[in-house]
């Protein structure tokens, strides 16, 4: 009796140690890595111009923030990336579940994307650029197009992967197209189209990173670039910023 | 039962199904008067699925037609399919899946209301009208998917093994279960079973169908009256002799299928 007893405790302990020393680690790795290249930066192996310790970095965005200046950066990215999310995830999510019902449809615009799915999407940015011009619908245009490839695909895989028992009680329960698309297509494939847009977002915010990057005077992309000399000259006497390793 | 000068509820007129070279079904006629409830037994792959999905719209048929006498005005759906295996909806909840059919067809929400509580306190499920068909076992599914054909309120229910999938106990619940719903209105039933004993325990009359290509092999009519009491019913000398039989009848054919089977494989 008294083994048994003492036994379970033993093993309960045990498993909480685990669980919390597991937490801790977890929490202690970066923690660790952040100490060593202070330390590293700070003696001199690591060249600050590249790698600025990371106690300077913490006073920078302090500054930044102080200003303004990377709220009102975030707020600008993050609206790009909300409205192209929409303009590119909507028809995504429709054409997708839409050649997921639809055969002769899916065999029109299957090889389309396909097509075009491959193109590197921050090439196109050049042709943004020229044809949307430097203002917000080029952002919104790179934003779209990275999500929605990600959605398309996999509303359409999302679709044709419901059990097709489901799509025959809809015919026979005379449900109508729309309602096919509403109350079986679009929930059996929900699944699927949140995996799309999970990548979406991804891929979204790569490209509204790059797009403010080359073709931008504002959001969180648009600080990070190296600039022309003039305005970098400009800048550097402004104030310590991340962007300090631009001069060399 | 007896069909003749009052018009059949289902009038199936020489009805033959290709798949390619395959001859799915072939040549089937019968008449299936209102409130019969029709069994078809056979050997597996001999077209009885087909047939059933034919009537439902799913298929069209190669050859051949049929006719669902519907009382015109009433707005009613032809049928209402439960299907073999699992088909309710996961994504929604026992009410909403129950209250399908008529939610297709518009119908008032009151009428929804009223309709589907009552089809879910039949089959006792009121408590779980709200739970997701995950949440529960094999028999409370196929409960509600036979709920959500009666509630739809078709002029025919087709039913395609809706049993199948159940252990031998929850099989004979389910059974009487359907007994007592079906007594309620007594509809028009065409029921697809490879078991024997379950034909003729629901049964008014049973059509045993030859292995592919599928035919009708003969029609018999069960003896027994209504009400049902299944437990009873298979205590009788009768049903025993009934039961063997079909299974004469019917061995034949799986023998013959099987021999097909192994010729092709």
């Amino acid at each position: 009796m008294t083994e048994v007893v003492t036994a379970i405790p033993q093993a309960k302990t045990w498993t909480l140690n685990r669980r919390s020393r597991e937490r801790i680690i977890s929490f202690l790795s970066p923690v660790a890595l952040l100490l060593l290249w202070e330390v590293l930066a700070r003696v001199g192996i690591l060249d600050t111009r590249f790698f600025p310790a990371p106690s300077q970095i913490l006073s920078t965005l302090l500054t930044m923030m102080k200003s303004g200046e990377l709220q009102d950066d975030t707020l600008i990215s993050m609206t790009r990336l909300a409205v192209g999310f929409l303009v590119g995830g909507i028809p995504a999510l429709i054409i997708g579940v839409v050649m997921g019902l639809n055969s002769t449809l899916r065999a029109m615009i299957d090889p389309l994307i396909a097509a075009t799915y491959p193109i590197p999407k921050s090439s196109i940015l050049p042709l943004a650029l020229l044809v949307l011009g430097l203002g917000e619908a080029s952002k919104i245009f790179m934003v779209a197009i990275g999500v929605f490839y990600p959605i398309a695909m996999n509303a359409m895989a999302g679709v044709r992967e419901i059990n097709k028992v489901y799509l025959d009680v809809g015919h026979n329960f005379k449900a109508s197209r729309w309602d096919v698309f509403r109350t079986i297509a679009l929930p059996g494939a929900m699944p699927m189209i949140m995996t799309g847009v999970k990548l979406g977002i991804g891929m979204g915010l790569v490209l509204i990173a790059i797009a403010e990057m080359v073709g931008a005077k504002s959001g969180l992309g648009y600080p990070l670039a190296p600039r022309n000399a003039d305005a970098y000259a400009r800048e550097v006497n402004n104030t310590t910023r991340i962007r300090q390793w631009d001069c060399v | 039962m007896v069909t003749g000068a009052v018009t059949p509820a289902i009038r199936i007129t020489n009805i033959s199904k290709f798949f390619g070279q395959l001859i799915a079904i072939d040549d089937v006629t019968i008449d299936i008067a209102a409130g019969e409830f029709l069994v078809i037994v056979g050997p597996s792959g001999c077209g009885k699925t087909t047939l059933l999905r034919i009537l439902a719209g799913l298929e069209q048929p190669s050859v051949g037609a049929f006719k669902v006498t519907t009382p015109k005005g009433l707005g009613r759906p032809e049928n209402a399919m439960v299907f073999q295996g699992d088909s309710l909806f996961p994504w929604m909840t026992v009410w909403d899946n129950t209250a399908y059919g008529l939610r297709m067809r518009r119908a008032p929400a009151a009428q929804i209301k009223e309709v589907v509580g009552h089809y879910l306190d039949r089959i006792g499920l009121t408590r779980f009208a709200k739970s997701y068909p995950h949440e529960l076992s094999g028999g409370m599914r196929q409960r509600v998917s036979i709920a959500r054909a009666f509630a739809n309120d078709p002029e025919i229910l087709l039913m395609d093994e809706p049993f199948s999938a159940l252990d031998a106990q929850n099989k004979l619940l389910l059974q009487e279960e359907l007994l007592h719903i079906w007594e309620e209105h007594k509809k028009t039933v065409v029921f697809i079973t490879h078991s024997v004993d379950e034909a003729v325990i629901l049964g008014d009359r049973i059509m045993i169908m030859t292995a592919q290509p599928g035919r009708v092999k003969m029609l018999l009519d069960v003896p027994f009256g209504r009400p049902r009491n299944v437990m009873e019913l298979q205590r009788e000398a009768k049903f025993g002799n009934l039961v063997h039989d079909i299974w004469m009848q019917l061995r034949e054919e799986v023998d013959r299928a099987r021999s097909q089977n192994e010729m092709n494989g």
